[in-house]
């Protein structure tokens, strides 16, 4: 018998090109998304005369810059947005590389964009321009981000140098309870290791809770992935990954699929396959969890206080709280639930997947949202099928703004902006300083418990409004 | 690239843990091209209130600053968004090494393609190496031959991955090395589609399929 091996040093070993004697492998690449970011890679392709290798596996995706009002890109104010969107047409263009643009009907951003084509599929490396790239792990490829200097790299030749990172495996036992999400599971185990707790390694999430997560909602953690620090995060597919993927538009057909799947079915780890690092979480063990920081490691369970730098025995961990503090505008010690928001925020490629808005609606529906906010689907065809289901009626009725698709107030480039001193509860996956805007405070957390803060004007349990609610609210998530 | 061996210059404390790419590079300046100059907005919304006025304490508006070449921080310096404007900035202002006890993994290599050397030492050396450059622009010398960090009386040795460090050493780029192994490209690709053919991108006949 050969030895045990894990699911990542499957995928590794399948698309090693060549090996150095230094160690690092030249990886070949099967799927590679470009975006409006990537126009220094471009740049560099053009000083060298160079071609775009294959650009039948190269996809330009419109998302960061877009804006989310109208689809019109003669209404952009700023021409340097502008400009940024009419480049990813041009370089594509140019190169004869396929692009999802700002008036395509299937565009959305990337990392929700991929699967839902069909793009990403298992046992695959993958590699973006961003490093929420890991998402597409959810499927079992090693998906990961990239700068733009190995973005030309992988214009240019299709393959990349990487050095193996070590595996860890996060095992989450148990199932979790009701309102409990992935984005609980990502924050808790971030909160726990470290925002460099995974640093080094590639992540393999695994066990009892983790099978019972829908493909939107593995997408979700493995999207998380970079924020603990792992190079990418994978889960071994199965049923639900092979249904997911049946009849999207470039998945493989008929017998190609089946093929394509008898092949899938051999990506997992090995009994006895050995990790470098193990972690065991407990269902049970998380709640519904927010950030009180600018840190995505600075998270807790909602029913909990901010912590008190005074209290802190480390000095590290007390100066970086009291910097975080003062950021934050907290008083040391207060509850979470006591902190009052200014604006909500539901999108991102972390959290605007159409379970996320259901979950979101079900909270929000027959509600008024205390505070002005805004909802930016994560495709245009998530917002197409929100619609069907009147979605969009509920966050309407709720006084939130019903957006068009793109990576908006996530990362604020296409000018959806948080005001200076605002505080934001937001479904994305950064809390860092000036991120969605100069001053900015965020606070992230699942879809339904922005919805939750939404409806209370403060950062609430989710658990305690869904159990004083009639069931009407709880029919209209249509789980 | 401008290979690295030894770098004898100004270095400046940033004595920050999470310095995170957002941080070193504010979004709304890569809309910019290079050719403006990342340097400019190295850290805009760190050194500047929020009406721009630049805070006169902080370490990069110090006399001599902008001659730095080394910056020193603290855990986790480059983590988050891939962006590689956050390296520009750094190098468009000058510099060519920064010290911190852990980077951000895309952030380190997106250094080493621009020959910036991210060199890793312990949280303790860390620290010493802050409290000798204290708050102004002072004296450094590090080696990457030697793998060591002086300041003043501190020295400590740093670590970096020998294929990095051959990188840095030579100035060396990837591209260039990899059209090297064109031929093995080309017959990898060959053989891997033969096995995976699945994984070739079939255009859709119909391109819309919503499914929830
Ligand atoms: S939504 Fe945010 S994290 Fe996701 S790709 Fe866009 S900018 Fe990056």
């Amino acid at each position: 018998m050969s030895t045990p091996t894990t699911l990542f040093d499957k995928v590794w070993q399948a698309h090693e090109v060549h090996r150095s004697d230094s160690g690092q492998s030249l990886l070949w690449i099967d799927r590679h998304f470009v975006h409006e970011g990537s126009f220094h890679a471009f740049n560099k392709l053009a000083e060298r005369a160079l071609p775009v290798a294959r650009p039948d596996l190269t996809f330009g995706i419109a998302d960061h810059y877009v804006p989310t009002l109208a689809r019109d890109l003669a209404g952009v104010a700023d021409p340097k947005v502008r400009s940024m969107i009419e480049q990813l047409s041009q370089n594509t263009q140019q190169h004869g590389v396929t692009l999802f643009g700002l008036d395509d009907p299937r565009q959305g951003i990337v990392h929700v964009l991929g699967p839902e084509q069909g793009l990403t599929q298992p046992g695959m490396v993958m590699v973006c321009g961003d490093s929420h790239t890991a998402t597409h792990g959810a499927f079992g490829s090693i998906a990961f981000g990239i700068g733009a200097s190995e973005v030309a790299h992988v214009l240019a030749t299709q393959t990349l140098w990487q050095s193996k990172p070590k595996v860890m495996r996060i095992t989450v036992e148990g199932q979790l309870a009701e309102g409990i999400t992935a984005k609980d599971v990502a924050l808790t185990w971030i909160a726990r290791l470290g925002a460099d707790g995974a640093r080094g390694y590639a992540i393999e999430y695994a066990g009892e809770a983790i099978r019972s997560l829908s493909m939107e909602a593995r997408l979700t953690l493995c999207n998380l992935s970079i924020e603990g620090g792992g190079r990418c995060g994978m889960i071994a597919p199965d049923q639900t990954t092979f249904d997911y993927l049946r009849e999207r538009p470039w998945s493989p057909k008929g017998d190609a699929f089946d093929q394509a799947c008898a092949y899938w079915s051999t990506l997992y780890s090995d009994p006895g396959a050995s990790f470098d690092l193990e972690v065991t979480l407990h269902a049970d063990e998380i709640a519904p969890t927010v950030t009180w920081g600018v840190s995505p490691e600075e998270a807790l369970p909602i029913d909990r206080a901010v912590p008190d730098p005074e209290q802190l025995s480390d000095p590290a961990k007390a100066r970086q709280a009291r910097d975080s503090l003062a950021y934050m505008g907290l008083t040391p010690g207060q509850k979470l639930t006591d902190i009052k928001i200014d604006r909500v925020f539901i999108g991102s490629c972390t959290n605007a997947r159409i379970e996320d808005l259901r979950a979101a609606a079900a909270i929000l529906a027959g509600h008024k949202s205390r505070v002005p906010g805004m909802v930016s689907p994560g495709s245009t065809l998530v917002k197409t099928q929100a619609e069907a289901e009147g979605l969009d009626r509920i966050f309407i009725d709720a006084g939130l703004e019903w957006r068009h698709s793109g990576c908006s107030m996530c990362v604020g480039m296409n000018g959806d902006l948080v005001a200076s001193g605002e505080r934001c509860a937001s479904t994305t996956n950064r809390n860092f300083k000036g991120r969605q805007g100069p001053g900015a405070r965020t606070h992230l957390m699942s879809p339904p418990m922005v919805a939750a803060a939404a409806v209370s004007g403060r950062l609430a349990d989710v658990r305690t409004l869904t159990a004083g609610s009639d069931s009407s609210v709880q029919a209209s998530g249509a789980h | 690239m401008q290979p690295i061996t030894v770098l004898h210059n100004l270095g400046v404390a940033l004595a920050a843990a999470n310095v995170d790419t957002d941080q070193l590079i504010p979004a709304r300046f890569m809309k910019e091209p290079r050719s403006v100059g990342y340097g400019q907005f190295l850290l805009y919304d760190v050194r500047h209130d929020e009406h721009g006025t630049p805070d006169a304490e902080f370490i990069l508006h110090r006399p001599k600053a902008n001659n730095a070449e080394v910056m020193v921080s603290r855990r986790n310096f480059g983590a988050g968004s891939s962006r590689e404007a956050a390296v520009y900035a750094l190098v468009d202002y000058g510099f060519r090494c920064v010290v911190a006890p852990s980077f951000g993994d895309i952030f380190a290599s997106n250094a080493v393609n621009n020959g910036l050397l991210p060199a890793v030492v312990e949280e303790e050396e860390a620290e010493r190496l802050l409290a000798a450059l204290g708050d102004a622009p002072a004296d450094i010398y590090v080696d990457l031959e030697q793998q060591l960090i002086r300041v003043a009386e501190v020295q400590v040795s740093f670590s970096i991955s020998p294929v990095w460090r051959t990188k840095l050493l030579n100035g060396w780029d990837d591209i260039d090395m990899t059209r090297q192994h064109a031929h093995t490209i080309t017959e990898f690709a060959a053989h891997y589609s033969a096995q995976f053919p699945w994984t070739a991108a079939q255009p859709p006949e119909s391109a819309i399929i919503s499914k929830g």
